[in-house]
């Protein structure tokens, strides 16, 4: 067995991680806002609905929820899903939107009211200070945790093995079937490369906010 | 005429009444300091006239424009959008911990309300902004941002913030506290010149020796009444009141 036919396979494998990692990502982050508007709603049902929701989605592991996805429509009506990449998807999408919605909020609950009321005595509308007073500064604030999650998601992607997505830890588990372990520890330069070019990235994006305090 | 008009205004906390019924007028052109103990529902006032509490019970007009269109159930019912959004645009605040947009350069933070609000086209809007920071003595900050400022020079850019959607008239809640004795001289010299000027100014402050300096007219706000309303001389000077004479008696200690 070859380095490079390795390789190649292992890079197979880790275009699957890439893609979810990719869509997840698209999904979750707008989504995520969406809860956020729901759990900090004044519609009481609302909010507490919201709540209960990401207090389920963040209090189950989600190799369960993989499961759930997988099995419920199958199990429930009778339509099981025939992509399981799509299946990993919904489950990842929801899973980081739970989480990147408890960002927003904490970054949103974070500043100051003094930014609203200076904003609404000179007339601005609701929506005027909430996107170009508010959020402008709630997106500085939140870089560093939503870093920290994305990059976290990269590795998590790997968890998407458990229902049978070919992902690259996948790939290196059918080599070591046939007694070679080494391409197992390899995936990890892969994980790494990927990790390391996000951090770089959030540390430019860090940088680029930088050009104001508080 | 009264430029600006409190009528009988009533505001609880959780079943605490913090202003029972307070009336006071301002006259165009007029400097009005508000003194008094903290506690006494003086920024509570503020807060009611510029929107950001909800009144009871009473009326606030601005130039001649009703902010409460009845009292129904004994509950204020507020005026219409667009009422309320004129007298937002008449009244300016400038807050105690200036509250500028930190994102924003200083020429931003004097033109976004231009722009969005008054629909200003940008350059007549930057051109305004230049006037009122030159006036301020702030001309070549327009492009640095507040964190880069003195909380003297913040102060300063919050003042002309408020003064460039040209309000008839301003109001200052405590505008100095966060701010050492040097720079709160500073902000005073604004303030004066703003007098001088004869804009309408309601300046709620600690400084009493400002107030008496500066004011046309002294209210003094204790447990949610006025105890006092008359010249510097009345109530600063030669107090009759015994509640305005202790509180006068404290500071000098």
């Amino acid at each position: 067995m070859s380095f490079s036919t390795v390789t190649l396979k292992l890079l197979d494998g880790f275009w699957q991680n890439c893609y979810l990692f990719l869509f997840t990502l698209l999904a979750a982050l707008p989504l995520g806002l969406l809860i956020t508007a729901g759990s900090m709603s004044k519609f009481a049902p609302l909010k507490y609905i919201t709540k209960a929701f990401v207090w389920v989605i963040r209090g189950t592991p989600l190799m369960l929820q993989l499961f759930v996805v997988l099995y419920v429509p199958g199990l429930v009506f009778n339509t099981p899903f025939h992509s399981r990449m799509t299946a990993a998807l919904i489950a990842f999408i929801i899973n980081y939107a739970a989480y990147f919605s408890e960002i927003y909020r904490g970054g949103i609950e974070s500043i100051p009211k003094g930014q609203y009321e200076a904003g609404k005595v000179l007339g601005m509308t609701k929506s005027q200070v909430f996107f170009r007073i508010i959020l402008k500064q709630v997106v500085k604030r939140i870089i560093p945790p939503i870093g920290n999650e994305v990059i976290t998601l990269v590795k998590d992607t790997s968890l998407a093995r458990v229902i049978a997505v070919p992902e690259i830890l996948k790939q290196a588990e059918d080599f070591s079937k046939n007694g070679a372990i080494w391409p197992l520890f390899y995936t990890g330069v892969f994980f790494l490369v990927f990790c390391g070019g996000l951090t770089l990235l959030f540390g430019y994006i860090e940088k680029k906010l930088d050009y104001y305090k508080g | 005429m009264a430029v600006f008009e409190v009528k009988d205004l009533r505001k609880s906390f959780a079943g605490k009444e913090v202003l029972k019924g307070i009336s006071f007028s301002v006259e165009e052109g007029e400097v009005v300091a508000v003194i008094g103990p903290s506690g006494g529902g003086k920024t509570t006032l503020l807060r009611c006239i510029n929107q950001l509490e909800r009144i009871d019970g009473g009326n606030i007009s601005v130039n001649g424009m009703d902010m409460i269109a009845a009292v129904e159930d004994g509950k204020a019912v507020y005026a219409d959008k667009e009422t309320l959004r004129k007298i937002t645009l008449s009244i300016g605040l400038v807050f105690q911990n200036y509250n500028l947009f930190p994102h924003f350069t200083v020429r931003r933070n004097i033109t976004e309300a231009l722009v969005r609000v008054l629909k200003m086209p940008k350059d007549a809007a930057n051109a305004r902004a230049h006037e009122l920071l030159k006036k301020m003595g702030l001309a070549d900050k327009a492009e640095a941002y507040p964190c880069e400022l003195s909380g003297g020079q913040q102060q300063r850019v919050a003042i002309a913030r408020a003064m460039a959607l040209e309000p008839k008239i301003l109001f200052f809640d405590e505008p100095t506290s966060a701010l050492d004795p040097q720079l709160t001289a500073e902000i005073l010299k604004v303030i004066r010149q703003l007098a001088a000027e004869k804009r309408t100014l309601v300046i709620v402050t600690h400084e009493i020796g400002f107030a008496a300096a500066v004011a046309d007219r002294v209210i003094m706000l204790d447990e949610g009444v006025i105890i006092a309303n008359g010249t510097p001389d009345e109530v600063i000077h030669n107090p009759t009141n015994p509640r305005v004479k202790e509180f006068l008696s404290k500071l000098d200690e």
